[in-house]
């Protein structure tokens, strides 16, 4: 029962608390760049669930069983090798493969979702969420229950922030707009302004 | 020392195994996608200038293999290579003229005056809005080289205020036509030879007190064009390219010299008055009326009237008649 209430709070937490665009400001160019259609920006959002989840999971066992092999001790080898210091080349390696892999899976089911992610869907792999969360991860000592769901959870905030945003844009088309606020300058604005709104969960969890 | 070893091994299992995986997954969710786009992108000159209007050659190849853009759309591609990609996709390419960008104005530092010192920033929109410019001519270069910015390819400088174009690295993208707050800068056939640098609209006596070389619009040159080439519309001639036939009368004889004659200088004929005899033949071939005198007397070329089209050389029984370049105005 402890452990599912801690779970539930990782979700919570890392889904809207530190939320990873609102709050940690990571991975700010797919937020700006791909949220001009609600269509697109929920494509990526799912993309970055399915990617960031994944990712979670496999840098958790790449980094229990071979950067810092403790299992090792068990079969009776005096000291276990300490291969920390490749955690962000081998976080990166797995993201990009992961990322190869999600881009043929959408190309071959939903080309629309393709062509409209264009660019942003091989720019999950730089996308400093992903590896923030899986770096995150190791950080807090969580187990791999733990990864998963914080791993869902931030990228369900991830998704839950560009959906909105994208909302806003979609009603910002037809508002009337200072000239000089026009296009980036008053998307900056609105994201600023949801920032802030989410900072009132940070009551939430005390 | 083994650390380095763990370190290799680590890496280069996790490189393998992410490998083999892909490789599997390439294989089982292999798109067939259109093969004609590889090929056209491989026939594209991969400049990514953008000049066809599409966000690079790799955008442009889709469009045109989706039969949304015409084949012969890229301004940079040469003859061979339009042909080229007319041939992957099966269809004929056309005759495109291939274009150059050309600055439509001669107003440099010397030519235009200056009404004030202008020490803002850098940047031609904004000299441009302030009081209409620094020059006294309200149509003229501002030379802060917003062009020579944008050109991809390197191909404008600045010159006493003043931008050139390199025509031989220009690609005819259009990107510094679109960019000049002025509007001087124009995509024009590359082989056309009679160009009118000035775009002031405004009336000669007004256009005299601003540009030492701006056009006065008083018209000679439409009067002169042997084929009515030339028509002059808000005091500035407009040359038809497809009726021009770059024979330089208009440059030669255009008062202000602002009627560029680009490349060679044009050919007039010229009558060896030893040689002639005076047959009237060549005056008969003449389709221009620019070859005047009488029977059995030695023939005269009129310069102002003559295009050098070479007709009455063909006719010419003794060889008396050769092309001379048309002297400098």
């Amino acid at each position: 029962m402890e452990k599912f209430v801690g779970i539930i709070l990782i979700i919570i937490s890392s889904a809207l608390i530190n939320n990873f665009v609102l709050s940690r400001f990571l991975g700010i160019c797919p937020f700006l760049g791909v949220s001009r259609k609600v269509e697109t920006a929920a494509g990526m959002g799912v993309a970055v669930i399915f990617v960031i989840a994944m990712a979670s999971v496999i840098t958790w066992v790449v980094e229990r069983v071979i950067l810092s092999p403790q299992w090792l001790l068990a079969l009776g080898v005096d000291q276990a090798p300490d291969l920390t210091f490749l955690r962000t080349i081998a976080f990166i390696l797995v993201i990009a493969g992961l990322v190869q892999f999600v881009e043929m899976l959408i190309q071959k089911s939903n080309p629309a979702l393709y062509s409209a992610l264009g660019v942003y869907l091989p720019l999950i792999t730089t996308n400093c969420a992903v590896l923030g969360v899986a770096i995150i991860n190791i950080n807090k000592g969580y187990d791999l229950l733990q990864t998963l769901f914080n791993g869902i959870g931030s990228a369900v905030g991830f998704a839950l922030a560009i959906i909105l945003l994208a909302g806003v844009r979609e009603r910002l088309e037809d508002a009337e707009i200072a000239k000089p606020f026009l296009g980036f300058p008053i998307t900056m604005l609105a994201a600023g302004l949801m920032s802030i709104a989410f900072l009132g969960f940070s009551g939430l969890i005390k | 020392m083994s650390y380095i070893l763990y370190a290799a091994l680590a890496i280069g299992f996790l490189g393998l195994l992410f490998g083999i995986i892909l490789a599997v997954a390439a294989r089982f969710f292999a798109v067939k996608g259109d093969p004609r786009i590889a090929m056209l992108r491989e026939a594209l000159p991969g400049a990514n200038c953008g000049g066809c209007g599409y966000p690079g050659c790799d955008a442009f190849a889709a469009a045109v293999a989706a039969g949304d853009a015409p084949v012969n759309g890229c301004p940079v591609c040469s003859k061979e290579a339009r042909e080229k990609l007319a041939g992957i996709m099966g269809i004929e390419a056309g005759e495109v003229e291939p274009l150059v960008a050309t600055v439509m104005c001669r107003g440099s530092l010397e030519n235009a005056g200056v009404k004030y010192d202008y020490e803002g920033i850098t940047d031609c929109t904004a000299a441009a809005s302030l009081a209409e410019g620094y020059k006294m001519c309200h149509y003229s270069c501002m030379g802060m080289g917003n062009c020579v910015r944008i050109c991809p390819t390197d191909a404008i400088t600045i010159e006493n205020g003043l931008a050139h174009i390199d025509q031989s690295r220009c690609i005819a993208c259009g990107k510094c036509a679109a960019e000049c707050p002025r509007g001087i800068i124009g995509l024009i056939p590359k082989s056309q030879q009679a160009i009118v640098k000035c775009r002031a609209t405004e009336k000669g006596k007004s256009v005299r007190e601003a540009c030492q070389a701006g056009c006065i619009g008083c018209g000679i040159c439409e009067k002169k064009c042997p084929v009515g080439a030339i028509k002059m519309v808000d005091n500035l001639p407009v040359i038809d390219w497809d009726t021009c036939i770059d024979c330089g009368i208009c440059a030669e004889n255009c008062p202000r010299g602002c009627i560029a004659f680009v490349g060679d200088r044009p050919k007039v004929a010229y009558i060896d008055e030893s040689k002639c005899v005076g047959c009237t033949l060549c005056k008969k071939a003449c389709k221009f009326d620019a070859i005047e005198g009488e029977l059995k007397v030695a023939h005269r070329v009129l310069p102002e009237k003559c295009v050098g089209c070479g007709e009455c050389i063909k006719v010419c029984r003794t060889d008396a008649i050769h092309m001379i370049a048309r002297k400098e105005k």
